[in-house]
């Protein structure tokens, strides 16, 4: 059996309009992602026992229970309490929980692994907690938060593939559909697999870049 | 152990070739289904089987074929795939037979008129027909007849595409969709079970057949589903199967 390469070509355009939803998907999310991940983080870490239960709850909950269910959950448990979300809406709202979570555990690594003896002596030369967290522990934490930051953007990008499965017609869906029209699976999901290591390789390649960037900020500091 | 070793070999060649359907010995007739589609085939939750009008048909013709018919689940967007692949050797899942799929698969005899039906929410009164999809956004399972067909409606806003046919139910009496596209018995079924949810607005709007879809080149397992389909016909079983499943003949 011969590879059809037409079939390649007559796909290709339905397959880039489904890439434009995932980068759309993943980039909306990792943006909320970052912005929930870094406060329940911090959340983490509060001196407040409520505070820290809670974000721990959350990030337990959104860890240990699978992004697929939390689509469904969201999607198609909700509209039965009253809240009906659009499939766009259901795909960001889940995606960006789901994410928070992971970012939570990252920002929460990055902070615990600033040496202790910088806050104290921070702290010993006047500064307040809130002081010493923006100006001593948050611009070293950044740095090394950005690695896995970018690994979890890849993976965010990956995992968007699943909400295939409420008529949101991404990168997968839209494979999935020419499928069921031209029963030409390799060809198709060959196609797919390339356009997304196009994407997360992409997306590597800007996260070096950056890291390389701060790397350079560090020594100019230094000297 | 070098014996051992060679017989393992052996083994593995002639299970190789026995599962890639070389051997096929016409004792066990695997026939993958998509059971999601109620009446045709869904899961009985008693019994965990596959239960429905092409279960007890397909089973009728492994009697007459003289085969042990073995119901495998599948995923509708995998059917055919599969079929070509060769991991089954049939296909009975309500299958329409279109031009596009006999390019790919081969098919029996037609063994059932089918038709597309519009399913609207019953307190909605703005859907009465095809003229009224207006930027409606419709609900389909994945690949089927109504998901072709409403891919063609070029009035609808979006078309919903789902998986398994009850979630396309579900978008629609969640109000996330205005309109359902299926199978006239389909949706006959879901309102047996659902009175106060759905009704079917509007004229069937297709003609169909559906088929027992065999990969291609297998003339001779579709000259005998085909034969074993007509003695099933004339003995009088497919009559009892539909009584069974769709009432009055």
């Amino acid at each position: 059996m011969g590879l059809r390469w037409d079939l390649m070509w007559k796909v290709l355009p339905s397959h880039l309009e489904g890439a434009i939803v995932t980068i759309k998907l993943t980039a909306f999310s990792v943006f909320m992602g970052i912005i929930l991940g870094t406060l329940l983080g911090m959340g983490r870490l509060s001196r407040r026992p409520v505070v820290r239960t809670l974000s721990g709850a959350y990030v337990d909950f959104f860890r240990g229970t699978p992004l697929l269910v939390q689509i469904f959950v969201v999607y198609m448990g909700l509209p039965q309490l009253g809240l009906r979300l659009s499939n766009w809406a259901a795909a960001l709202t889940a995606l960006s929980l789901n994410s928070g979570a992971y970012v939570a555990e990252i920002v929460r690594a990055g902070i615990e692994s600033i040496d202790r003896g910088q806050v104290e002596a921070a702290r010993s030369l006047g500064m307040t907690g809130s002081q010493t967290m923006q100006f001593v522990v948050l611009p070293q934490a950044f740095r090394r938060i950005v690695p896995p930051l970018g690994n979890e953007f890849i993976a965010l990008l990956k995992d968007s593939s699943l909400v295939a499965v409420i008529s949101l017609e991404e990168l997968l869906r839209k494979g999935q559909i020419n499928v069921t029209r031209f029963y030409r699976p390799f060809e198709i999901y060959i196609q797919i697999a390339v356009i997304y290591l196009i994407m997360t390789k992409s997306i590597s390649f800007l996260v070096s870049r950056i890291e390389r960037r701060m790397k350079l900020d560090e020594h100019s500091l230094a000297s | 152990m070098k014996k051992l070793n060679r017989l393992a070999i052996i083994l593995t060649v002639v299970l190789f070739f026995g599962a890639s359907g070389l051997g096929f010995a016409q004792e066990v007739l695997k026939v993958a289904t998509d059971a999601t589609f109620p009446p045709f085939e869904s899961v009985d939750p008693d019994t965990d089987e596959c239960v429905g009008f092409d279960i007890d048909l397909i089973k009728a013709i492994g009697v007459e074929m003289g085969a042990e018919v073995e119901i495998l689940n599948t995923a509708w967007d995998g059917i055919l795939p599969g079929l070509i692949n060769g991991n089954y050797d049939i296909v009975i899942a309500a299958m329409t037979i279109t031009e596009e799929r006999l390019m790919a698969v081969d098919f029996s005899e037609p063994y059932f008129n089918a038709s597309q039906v519009l399913v609207v929410r019953k307190d909605d009164d703005r859907i009465k027909g095809l003229d009224d999809l207006t930027g409606m956004v419709a609900a389909v399972q994945i690949g089927t007849t109504g998901d072709l067909e409403a891919s063609e409606i070029k009035s609808l806003k979006r078309v919903a595409r789902f998986n398994y046919f009850p979630e396309a139910f579900m978008e629609l009496q969640n109000k996330s969709a205005d309109v359902a596209i299926v199978d006239l018995q389909v949706a006959l079924d879901y309102m047996k079970n659902n009175p106060e949810g759905a009704k079917i607005v509007g004229e069937p709007f297709t003609q169909e057949q559906y088929g027992i879809a065999i990969r291609k080149g297998r003339k001779e397992l579709l000259d005998q589903v085909n034969q074993a389909l007509a003695a099933v016909v004339e003995k009088g079983i497919y009559d009892e199967i539909y009584t069974k499943y769709f009432g009055v003949n």
